[in-house]
Parts: C-alpha cells; structure tokens; sequence
C-alpha cells in the first residue's frame, strides 16, 4: 500500500527535520571560523578569525561565566529537586509545590527572567516591600543586583526556571522505578525518607533523566536571552558575545563569532565531560555511604531545606509574573511604595498595535512549528507501532540532540549559509528553525501516552473489519485526544518561548513576542517590558488551559476518558 | 508491657468506614498467621504496623513493642522489619551493597565487609558479593532480602505473602530459613498469607479474616 510508504517514511523526514539544520549549521560555522566568509571578501583558510577571538580581552572571563554559570544552575536545580522529591514525595505539601510548579514550566525562559529582575533589582518589588520600613531606604541602594559580574542573578534565574522541567522529568522517570516499595524497604531497614530515597532511588531516577540534566547544563551554559537580561555585561557570557558579533555590520566580526561559536561547543562537550566525570565520583561516594550504611541524621534539616527551596523557586516565578502584571498597568510608582499610586491601561493601549504584530508572527510560528512536529511525531510514532519496533537508546540521543547542542553553535552558521546560497530569511526558515527545538519537546511529551494506550482496542477494531489508518483516526486518536493536544501546547510553548532562532534566522524580519521583549531589555522601560512579558507568558500558557478544557467538553459524557 | 508485639485494640479504617480489627500479643519467637482473601485488608495491617499507611487510612488502638508505644514512631525509628513477595532488592547496587544497606551503622569498612562475607556463608551464597542481583535465582534473590532485613537488627518481623512468589520445593526451603533465623533470634513474626501450607509450616496460632 502506498500510504503505508508513506508512514515508514516518516522518521527518517523527521530525523532530518531535525538534524539537518543543525549538521547545516554547524558546517556553516565551521567555514567562517576557518576563514572562509565570501560575503566578507574572504576566502580561503586563515587562523585570523580565532586569533580575533583570542585578542578579544574579555574572552577569559566569559569563558568561565559560561562554565560556572551553566554548572552552578544545573547542580542546584538538580539538588533541589532531588531534595523536594526525596523528603516530601506523596505528602500534600508535595502536591501542592508539584501543581504550583507544573505551569511555572511552560512560562518562557526571557518573561521568567524579567519576573525574576523585577522582584530582586534593588529598586524591585522586594526592596519596595521592605522599605523603608525594614531598611530605611527611600531611595533604590546603588547595588549593582541584576547583572552582576558574577553571573548570580542568571544563575537564580535559570534555576528557578529548571526546578520545574527537571521536577516533572523525575515524576515522569519515578513512574517506572518502583519508588514507593523501595522507600518502604528502605524505611523498614531503619532508613530515614531523605536518606533512604537518595541512596536507594535516586540513582534509578537519575539514570533516567539523565538526558534533560544534559540538556539543562548545555542550555544554562549558552543561553541568550536569559543572559542578556539578568548575566553580566562587561564582559558579557560568550553566547551573548556571540550575537553582538552576528549582529555588527562589520560582516568580518562574524568570522569571529563563528570562531566563538566552535569554542561554545568545546566549552559545552568539555563541561559535559566534567560532569561525566562528577558522575562517576558521586557514585564512588555514594556506594561508600551505602556500605557505612548510615540512616541518616540530617534528614529534618534536609527535608525543610528542600522544601523551603522549592517554595522560594516557585513564589519567585509566581511573584516575578505578578510583578511584570503589576508594572505594565502601573500609572506612577514612586521608589518605597509597595503598590502603584494609580493604575492605567495606558502601557497596553500603546503598546497594542506593535504587540498585535508581534501576536501574529508568534502564532503564525508556533502554530505552524507546532502542526508540523505533531504530523512528523505522530508518524513516526504510528511506523514504530506498525513495525513493532521499538524507540532504541540511540534512537532517543538522537532526539534529544539538538537540545544538547549549544544553540549559538550552529545558528549562526545556519543563518551565514542561508544568505550565503542567497535564501530569503524570513518566516519559512524561521519555522524550519523551531521545528528544530519543537520536535524534540512534542516527542517526548507524546511517547509515553502514545505507548501506554492498550492496543488491545485496536486489535479489537481490527477484528471488527477497520484497517490501520481507520483504527488510528477513528479509534487510538479520539481516545489519545488528551495527550496529543497537551503535546500541542507543549510545542507551542517551546516555540513561544524561543529567542534565538528567531533573531538569527529571520533576520530582524520576523518579530515575536520574545525577541521583542528582550530587545526592550536595555532600555529599561519597565511598564513596557511588563506588558511583552505578560503576552508571552499568556500566549504560552493558553494553549495549555485549551488543552485541559477541550477533551473535558468533547468527552464530557465519557467517564473513562478522564484518568 | 511485656516482650513481643503487642496489637492492643488496633482498628483500622479506610474514609471512617472500618476495615480491619485484631487485638493480640506475640510473643517472642512465636508465630501469628493472619489468612483471608485479597482484600480483606491484610497487607494494610501491615503498613499499619511499619507505619506507613497511605493516605486515606486511619489506625486506632496501640502497637507495643518489647514494651515500648511504637504507635506514633516514624517508620524508620521504628525496627520492624519486613518481607514482601517480591524481594525489592536494589537493582543499582550489587550484592554486598544490598546487604551493606541493611547493616546497621558503626564499624570499619574491613569489620563491616568481613560481616556481610559472614551473613553471605549463613544464607548459603559465599562469594556472591560483587554479583549483579539481577543474575540471581528467586530463591537466591529472597534469602538475600531476607539477610538484608536480618542484618538491621529488627526486633519484630512481618511477612506480607513473603513466600507466595517461589514454587513448592524453595517455598518449603524459604520458610524453614525464615522462621529458624527468626526462632534464633526470637523475633515475634506476623505473618500473612492465603496459602494453607504456610500457615501449618508456621505453627502458631491463626486468624482468619474476611
């Protein structure tokens, strides 16, 4: 049957959906940096470009800002989590922090960071709520908070932006660990709950979300938008150095940033084998605490600890939004004030014919990224249930690829090649790019409901006459309808919240929600940058609350299809 | 309050609504079989008593242990060791890390290794230290749980179907293991169950429920 052709297909377009703008990118790096740029006028190889990035004076320091930054973030939002899942996992107050966190994850990473300058700045919502009261303060203190040379700030920002990703990757891997007898035996054998998940399921679950911690490290050391708004500035982290020089006029500055674009990804393979190896020295520690056999006695303090953690990450986030909210329907505000003295819709009504563009363009992306992904993904699912063969180990690397690639290490290459074959940048490659970082997401969040459907149903509409694609339309995708719009909502999200891709690509051409946002973000036009962050976080949110609402109504007389 | 386990009027309900009563002592090294069809609450007695009720549950009355109100004791303060059908040994860990697990704390890493050697020869595995778990028999794989739980020192021991997943001739084997280590060490043993035989085998006294 032809169309069956169609479907075997499938994951061998997807596969190059996905990873041939990355190989096209990369390879697109690799020329200019060797000095190779026929749009500059230089051809041919030379070692000029790399030893312009060596002579730039701030090279060492955003060197080590990306590779502190990145593993600090990692390491504390992976210890966080681990702590809230080892010391409160199936009590109430876990529920409570798992649904405060689980929305938190789809806010964009650009709206998450301005939340989070607007709370700490040192004329932030916090300093206002404490002044003068508390500090005696009437006017901002002269601390340099956001931005600050150490990279703190993008830290905590990134951290509160990864505690709930790697949060519901652990639920999702605890599923499948058998936690809860473990913890039991462990108990029974004198453990406390701290101690004993660490030593006996932790390890299980972590050999699970292994993947997403890679991809956590790799983002939070070449982020871009998250750094321009809450990293340092002189220097600036090597991704952000990265694009200034993508973004000069001097053409030649973008052999330097390919060069810088090698280096990112040297730094970032580097930093995963450093990890690698804390990996193998945590586990040589833990199996010499297994055999001391210790029960544990800062498990009290351990257990408030986390949860204390978790719950000044998610109010973070959840205060950070309310303030963006707060500061774009502000009319004055005045320094001590807690509260605006007057509100006004004056920041949207001027804000709302660019912001309807900006809408536009966002959905037009997204949507069309995301409709994209879920025909691929759902092909390729639907080969692997016609072929009984099953998503291999290295089949899941590959699909978690473009997430452990730095995205400043081929996108600039993608977007040198792009003019350099003379295509148009514009809305076309701009889809191409998220499609790159949708389809990944969209996978992994449809995988698992998409396997755990019991295909019984299906060989029962077999029987009853109805071939494979009937039995997908009229059976496994109504049933299933839950999950594949959530899957929807995911991509959505994931598109919305993209910075990069879009900037480079689309060439100043295509102006979204967040790159509009982030350009606001050295003009310090808080009422504005308030306005851009709460349509973001709307535009990457409402998806969701469609996802929940729709299969409520269609299946609203259908009581098996609410889990 | 005398040696042994002491159920003193425990009543469990499920939601208000009752689910389970015993009241009764067991005596060191005795044995106390509880039988009744699934679902009749039995492993919820368990928990119960290791305390670890899920949520929802409700437990009334006193649990006593040589002498001491065990009734709002954190689980893992509470030495009451337990044995499930399925042996729950760490798939991460090998062997001797299995059993290091469950060795209470204290001792240098050679005294505690020549400890887990010795435990190893007791249960008739020398050597079988370093072996992955998975690479094991149900029968070998259930007298390591069983060291494991031995090596905590409990001072009470449920068996929660503990037999129900090895065929006749293990099962015979398993329970001689058990209730002989449990005998020497005289730990009072609750056990439940639906089979027959294991009720006999165990000799003591029996509760139907259900």
């Amino acid at each position: 049957m032809p169309r069956d052709g169609l479907v075997r297909s499938v994951p061998a377009l997807t596969l190059l959906a996905m990873l041939g703008p990355v190989l096209a990118g990369l390879w697109g790096t690799v020329l200019p940096a060797l000095g190779h740029l026929p749009a500059a006028g230089e051809t041919g190889l030379s070692g000029a470009p790399f030893a312009r990035l060596l002579d730039w004076p701030g090279l060492p320091r955003a060197i080590w800002l990306s590779l502190g930054t990145g593993l600090a973030a990692t390491l504390i939002s992976l210890g966080i989590v681990a702590l809230i899942v080892a010391g409160w996992w199936g009590t109430p107050a876990f529920r409570a922090l798992e649904r405060a966190l689980s929305p938190l994850l789809s806010v964009p990473h650009a709206a998450a960071a301005f939340g989070l300058a607007f709370l700490i700045a040192p004329s932030g919502w916090i300093a206002r709520v404490v002044s003068p009261a508390l500090t005696g303060w009437d006017r901002p203190p002269d601390w340099l908070i956001v931005n600050d040379p150490w990279g703190l700030s993008l830290i905590a920002g990134l951290v509160a932006k990864e505690v709930p990703f790697l949060l519901l990757m652990t639920l999702a891997a605890l599923g499948q660990s058998d936690g809860a007898r473990s913890l039991r035996v462990a108990q029974a054998l004198g453990y406390g709950r701290v101690t004993g998940w660490l030593k006996c399921v932790f390890p299980r679950v972590y050999a699970q979300i292994r993947l997403p911690v890679f991809v956590v490290l790799v983002f939070g050391m070449s982020v871009v938008d998250v750094a321009v708004i809450l990293g340092p500035t002189t220097p600036a982290t090597l991704s952000v150095q990265i694009v200034r020089w993508m973004n000069d006029p001097d053409l030649a500055l973008r052999m330097t940033a390919a060069a810088g674009a090698l280096l990112q990804l040297a730094l970032v393979l580097g930093a995963l084998c450093l990890w690698w190896l804390g990996e193998r020295a945590a586990a040589r520690l833990g199996r010499a605490a297994v055999l001391r056999g210790g029960r544990g006695w800062a498990d009290p303090a351990l257990r408030a600890g986390g949860l204390l953690a978790g719950a000044v990450s998610a109010l973070a986030m959840l205060a950070g939004i309310a303030a963006l909210f707060l500061w774009s329907v502000a009319g004055f505000w005045g320094f001590p004030d807690a509260l605006p003295e007057a509100y006004s819709l004056r920041t949207w009504t001027r804000a709302a014919p660019g912001m309807a563009d900006a809408l536009a363009d966002t959905a037009l992306v997204a949507l069309a990224a995301t409709a994209l992904a879920l025909m691929l993904v759902l092909g390729c699912l639907e080969a692997e249930h016609r072929s009984g063969r099953a998503l291999t180990r290295r089949g899941l690397w590959l699909i978690y690829l473009p997430l452990l690639l730095p995205q400043t290490a081929f996108l600039p290459g993608l977007q040198t090649l792009l003019l350099g074959i003379g295509a148009d940048t514009g809305r076309a490659p701009v889809i191409a790019a998220h499609l790159v970082f949708v389809l990944p997401y969209v996978f992994l969040s449809l995988g698992d409901p998409w396997r755990a459907w019991d295909v019984r149903h299906g060989r029962i509409a077999a029987a009853l006459g109805a071939g494979p694609w009937r039995v997908l339309w009229t059976v496994r995708l109504p049933m299933l309808l839950r999950p594949v719009l959530t899957a929807a909502a995911v991509g959505i999200a994931v598109s919305v919240g993209q910075y990069l891709p879009t900037l480079l690509i689309g060439g100043g051409r295509v102006a979204t929600l967040t790159t509009e946002a982030v350009a606001l973000a050295s003009g310090g036009d808080r009422r504005a940058i308030g306005a851009y962050g709460v349509a973001q976080t709307a535009a990457a949110l409402l998806p969701f609350a469609v996802a929940l609402v729709v299969p409520t109504l269609v299946w609203r007389n259908r009581r098996g299809l609410h889990g | 309050m005398a040696d042994g386990l002491i159920l003193e009027a425990l009543r469990i309900t499920r939601h208000g609504a009752p689910l389970v009563a015993l009241d009764r002592a067991i005596a060191p090294g005795e044995v106390l079989t509880v039988m009744g069809p699934s679902g009749v609450g039995k492993s919820t007695l368990l928990a119960a008593i290791t305390g670890t009720l899920a949520p929802g549950f409700r437990a009334e009355g006193r649990i006593w242990l040589d002498g001491q109100d065990i009734t709002r004791t954190p689980p893992h303060l509470r030495r009451v060791g337990i044995l499930f059908q399925d042996d729950l040994l760490f798939p991460h860990l090998n062997v001797a890390e299995n059993l290091a697990f469950g060795l209470r704390p204290g001792g240098t890493r050679p005294d505690r290794l020549s400890r887990i050697e010795a435990a190893l020869d007791e249960i008739g595995l020398p050597g079988y230290g370093p072996r992955d778990p998975a690479t094991l028999s149900g029968g070998q794989k259930a007298r390591v749980a069983l060291m494991r739980m031995l090596l905590s020192e409990p001072c009470t021991l449920l068996l929660d179907e503990a037999f129900g997943g090895l065929d006749a001739a293990l099962r015979q084997q398993m329970r001689a293991l058990v209730f002989d280590r449990a005998r020497d060490r005289r730990l009072p043993v609750l056990m439940v169950t639906h089979d027959a035989e294991d009720a006999a085998a165990a000799g003591g006294e029996i509760v139907r429920l259900g």
